[in-house]
């Protein structure tokens, strides 16, 4: 493996999606991503001058909704898939910035 | 001798658009709803579920791009911006980082100095977050998803304001295209306008920026305003100090005066943004610009030229009439109803202004009818009410709008024109007022506006006091 990701990328990586692994995941991690980077170089040898840069893997453009209201009320369903709930809303810890 | 400091502001200014649903889904942007009643599975986003573009976003971000003279990236996508925050139900921000819509544009202010131009550095399309409501009694907030999603625009301003008196200029001439445009009601105290304030000192004279903060929870202008103030008084007395500015996001308290940080650099945000894979490419034809070019509505200075011209309007008035969408709308509205440019104007400039003030309302607040207020100016040209009764009655069309017409029938408000009527009054007034009549008599002419003031009086102003005066004088 040519690429090597530190601990403290591992570290920064960890914190940056939430995630608390053990030190034998993120071992695991570190390898994982190395060989991620070693394969974005390999398509780094490719030479793409001259080729547009791509946006999206699908030949589509302009895909439009008109400004009109489709959607009722339908909190009860939503408030389905709350893991809390109160007075309507969805319930979570509490979170001040 | 003290050292000089220079301010150098740049503005974010967020708008929601005005438009009837979310920018991903068929769900209504309507402000108000209960908790939660506005939502779907894409603006909670639920998993599998897929956004697809209001075209009408595209179409006002590119009205307002090029009232701000801005170019227009015709082909242009949309990037997941990363973070973690319950008001978020993605965990990720549909915004635009790397083609938005608009660039390079910019706006001219008025300044005490002269004109000036403020860069507009991008406008990109976004969706705004839900709402939390932290809960009084127990430890927890409670999410409000009926804002997730709604359509906004980030209009990022370049550096280019050195005082408040230019931020406030320069938002004021922005808040007021996009109301021309019906882009937005801009409404900074229901939060369809908010603007985030960034802020360095340097010494006057030195070419490198210093150190910028950004602050945030900024709801009128005059709170804008005190936070550019406030926060350059506090970066200069740091620097005074031999201290350094910490580039960090601050929360500005209007009832205190000062501000707070909210997140230092220590949590830096990376929003590891990437293209969102769920949204193809937008590809703006020239056809299509020129469609929206073509669809521009007249703005401000172009209404002002013509409200002069057209309607021999003074230069001050002008101004006064355009400073306010709302309030020009009801200008020609009115005009067109009445066929009185001058007379709507007087009422506009005279009592409306008057009542708004005394109210500590905005112009954008006005609720009546263009119908009432021309039949109001009707009802004065005609005669059949005076002056101090139209005031009395334009009271009530200004607050509740009311047919004035109607009104004037029900309350009796009518002039009396009967002049054996009026000169019943005028003889008893006469008669009760021994002591005016002798000094008008002996000379004191002044005395005759006295004896018109009570006849008006006993006639509940429902006089032409023309009349009274020539009824008294004859009788006296």
């Amino acid at each position: 493996m040519a690429n090597i990701i530190s601990d403290e990328t591992m570290e920064y990586v960890g914190i940056l999606a939430k995630l608390e692994l053990s030190d034998e995941q993120k071992e695991q991690a570190k390898k994982d991503m190395a060989r991620m980077l070693d394969y974005i170089d390999m398509l780094n040898e490719l030479d793409t001058s001259g080729v547009e840069p791509m946006s999206h893997v699908f030949p589509v453009n302009n895909v439009f909704r008109e400004d009109e209201v489709a959607n009722g009320d339908e909190r009860e369903k939503i408030l389905k898939n709350a893991p809390a709930k109160k007075e309507g809303s969805f319930m979570v810890p509490k979170t001040v910035e | 001798m003290a050292k000089q400091y220079e301010t150098v502001i740049g503005l974010e200014v967020h708008v929601e658009l005005a438009t009837k649903t979310k920018i991903f889904c068929g769900c209504s942007t309507a402000f108000g709803g209960a908790p939660n009643t506005h939502t779907c599975p894409v603006c909670t986003g639920m998993p599998g579920s897929l956004p697809v573009l209001n075209k009408k976003v595209v179409e006002l971000a590119m009205a307002v791009g090029l009232a701000t003279n801005c170019k227009i990236h015709q082909f242009c996508k949309f990037d997941r911006k990363n973070y973690f925050y319950p008001d978020n139900p993605q965990n990720y921000q549909i915004s635009q980082l790397y083609l938005p819509i608009c660039y390079e544009g910019g706006i001219e202010i008025e300044t005490p100095a002269g004109k000036k131009i403020v860069g507009i550095h991008e406008i990109h399309m976004e969706e705004d977050a839900g709402k939390l409501i932290h809960d009084e009694w127990e430890d927890c907030s409670l999410v409000d998803y009926n804002r997730s999603g709604v359509p906004l625009i980030e209009i990022v301003s370049e550096p280019d304001m050195r005082s408040a008196e230019e931020v406030i200029a320069y938002l004021d001439k922005l808040r007021l295209i996009i109301q021309y445009l019906g882009a937005s009601d801009c409404k900074l105290q229901e939060g369809s306008m908010r603007a985030d304030v960034n802020l360095s000192v340097r010494e006057a004279g030195a070419k490198e920026y210093g150190t910028r903060t950004e602050m945030k929870n900024l709801n009128s202008f005059k709170a804008i305003a005190r936070a550019v103030e406030g926060e350059r008084a506090r970066q200069i007395e740091l620097l005074e100090e031999g201290k350094k500015v910490i580039q960090e996001t601050r929360r500005w308290d209007d009832n205190k005066e000062s501000s707070y940080p909210m997140r230092s650099k220590e949590d830096a945000q990376d929003y590891r943004y990437f293209p969102d894979p769920d949204l193809v490419p937008v590809i703006i034809s020239d056809e299509w610009l020129e469609e929206i070019r073509a669809r521009q509505p007249e703005l401000r200075t172009e209404k002002l030229l013509r409200y002069k011209k057209e309607f021999d309007i003074p230069d001050y008035d002008a101004g006064i009439l355009t400073g306010s969408k709302r309030m020009a709308d009801i200008f020609e509205e009115t005009t067109a109803l009445c066929g009185r440019p001058k007379k709507v104007s007087n009422w506009l400039m005279g009592e409306t202004l008057r009542l708004l003030k005394e109210e500590g309302m905005e112009p954008e607040e006005l609720s009546f009818s263009p119908e009432n207020l021309a039949k109001l100016i009707r009802l004065t040209e005609d005669g059949t009410i005076n002056q101090t009764v139209a005031k009395e009655v334009f009271e009530k069309i200004f607050r509740e709008d009311i047919d004035p017409q109607a009104y004037v029938e029900e309350h009796g408000l009518k002039t009396v024109s009967d002049e054996d009527e009026l000169r019943r009054v005028v003889e008893d007034v006469i008669a009760a007022n021994p002591q005016s009549v002798s000094d008008y008599r002996g000379g004191k002419k002044k005395a005759l506006g006295f004896l018109v003031g009570q006849t008006m009086k006993a006639m509940k102003g429902k006089a032409d006091p023309g009349v009274v005066s020539r009824i008294l004088t004859k009788l006296l």
